[in-house]
């Protein structure tokens, strides 16, 4: 089984649409808080560089008959700090005037990131651990859960 | 303080119509532990019949699953649903927008079922209800308040006036921020940002927001959500207006208003 999305094919119908509909008005990244923070992020340019990798791969398999290993994904056009810097606050999907979602593509990016790379910030990893071990992303005994009555 | 924990109601014959999720920051998070007091508080005078999970209770997942865990998610999901689908749990209340969105939107598809109401909706109906009254001329009657929007509570859930309703009936003058409801701006703690070091940029988010809140002239922040109350606070340090303004949980704001006893 295959966890999120490394490249297009692992994408939903929804997402693929959504990369070919984009007008590119850059609403959803004037919303978006990382980018108005000066963060890489810009969810525009994640619908962007979507279709130019679906555009890539379409020319692929019209040359080659079927789909033939360019050694590339969507991680070589979106980089992992891009993906890092979003805290899902939906703003890119609601500001969209044709319904897109940048967030579906960013958390299927995620998914893969983490489920088939490992690839965690280790802050994140430390958080991982404390959920599996305390039941809380942070270090705190699941024995004193309930230690704020005693406030 | 007093508060019911649902295994020991249970041994005792009785079975709480309320389940009080405190969710982890607000059991762990000593300044969220104070917004959990508070809403116990509420609960105690109005005699609810509610009860918590304490130690039975375990991460929703959420931070795992915005991270990018959905392994670790599922984990939880189903070790939470064992426990509330054991009780027969029908309806949850709890303080925290991300705990609100998982229980109520993702549990569902996993086997797990409730009436989940968000803190601020239930504070609502409380005081529509006239079970809660306000003391007149409360501590914020007449204060400029703003409130900032939970990420998870407005654009997910699409919550915007409860909160409102909520600090209208304590008086207060409520002003806006430039950008709220839909296109409030987040506090930056969202999507597991909360457990990692923010990406490089010009500014952290929770600044921008805070500046934000602080040109309104509010002497009081409102947030519904422990997470967004930690930003903000930070925000205000920052600007080292914490002399002069507050960030309170509109469940403080409540609890200090109320004429109950
Ligand atoms: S708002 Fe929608 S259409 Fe405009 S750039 Fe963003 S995704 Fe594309
Ligand atoms: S969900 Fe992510 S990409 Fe979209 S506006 Fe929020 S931070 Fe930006």
């Amino acid at each position: 089984m295959k966890f999120g999305a490394k490249d297009v094919f692992d994408l939903s119908w929804k997402s693929l649409l959504d990369a070919y509909s984009c007008t590119e008005c850059g609403r959803c990244s004037t919303a978006c808080p990382a980018n108005q923070t000066g963060k890489l992020l810009s969810p525009r340019k994640i619908m962007m560089d979507t279709r130019d990798r679906l555009e890539a791969v379409g020319k692929n398999i019209k040359a080659n008959g079927e789909f033939k290993d360019d050694g590339k994904n969507l991680l070589s056009h979106i980089t992992v700090e891009e993906l890092r810097a979003c805290t899902t606050c939906n703003a890119c999907v609601e500001e969209c005037p044709v319904s897109i979602s940048p967030l579906d593509i960013i958390l299927e990016m995620r998914r893969a990131l983490i489920m088939e790379d490992s690839n965690a910030p280790q802050e994140w990893n430390g958080m991982f651990s404390n959920i599996e071990n305390n039941f809380a992303p942070w270090k705190f005994s699941p024995e004193d859960r309930a230690d704020w009555v005693k406030g | 303080m007093n508060v019911p924990i649902f295994s020991e109601q249970i041994a005792s014959g009785k079975t709480p119509e309320l389940l009080f999720w405190v969710g982890c920051a607000g059991s762990f998070d000593q300044r969220a532990q104070k917004i959990t007091r508070a809403f116990a508080s509420i609960l105690n005078k109005l005699e609810i019949d509610y009860a918590i999970l304490g130690k039975e209770e375990m991460c929703t997942g959420d931070p795992a699953r915005r991270a990018g865990n959905e392994f670790m998610f599922q984990m939880m999901a189903y070790q939470n649903i064992q426990v509330l689908n054991g009780y027969g749990i029908k309806k949850i209340v709890t303080a925290c927008p991300h705990c609100f969105n998982t229980l109520k939107n993702e549990y569902p598809e996993l086997g797990g079922t409730y009436e989940v109401i968000h803190h601020a909706s239930y504070l609502q109906q409380l005081i529509d209800e006239g079970r809660i009254k306000m003391k007149e001329g409360g501590d914020f009657s007449g204060r400029k308040i703003t409130y900032h929007d939970s990420c998870y509570l407005g654009r997910a859930n699409d919550i915007y006036e409860a909160p409102r309703k909520v600090l209208e009936a304590l008086d207060a003058a409520l002003v806006e921020m430039k950008r709220c409801k839909s296109n409030g701006l987040c506090c930056g703690a969202g999507g597991a940002q909360m457990f990692k070091e923010e990406e490089k940029g010009t500014t952290r988010i929770n600044i921008d927001r805070t500046l934000e809140a602080l040109d309104t002239g509010a002497s009081v922040i409102a947030s519904a959500c422990p997470f967004c109350n930690t930003m903000m606070t930070d925000g205000v340090k920052n600007s080292n207006k914490e002399e002069e303004v507050q960030v309170l949980d509109i469940a403080e704001l409540v609890a200090a208003s109320m004429e109950n006893e």
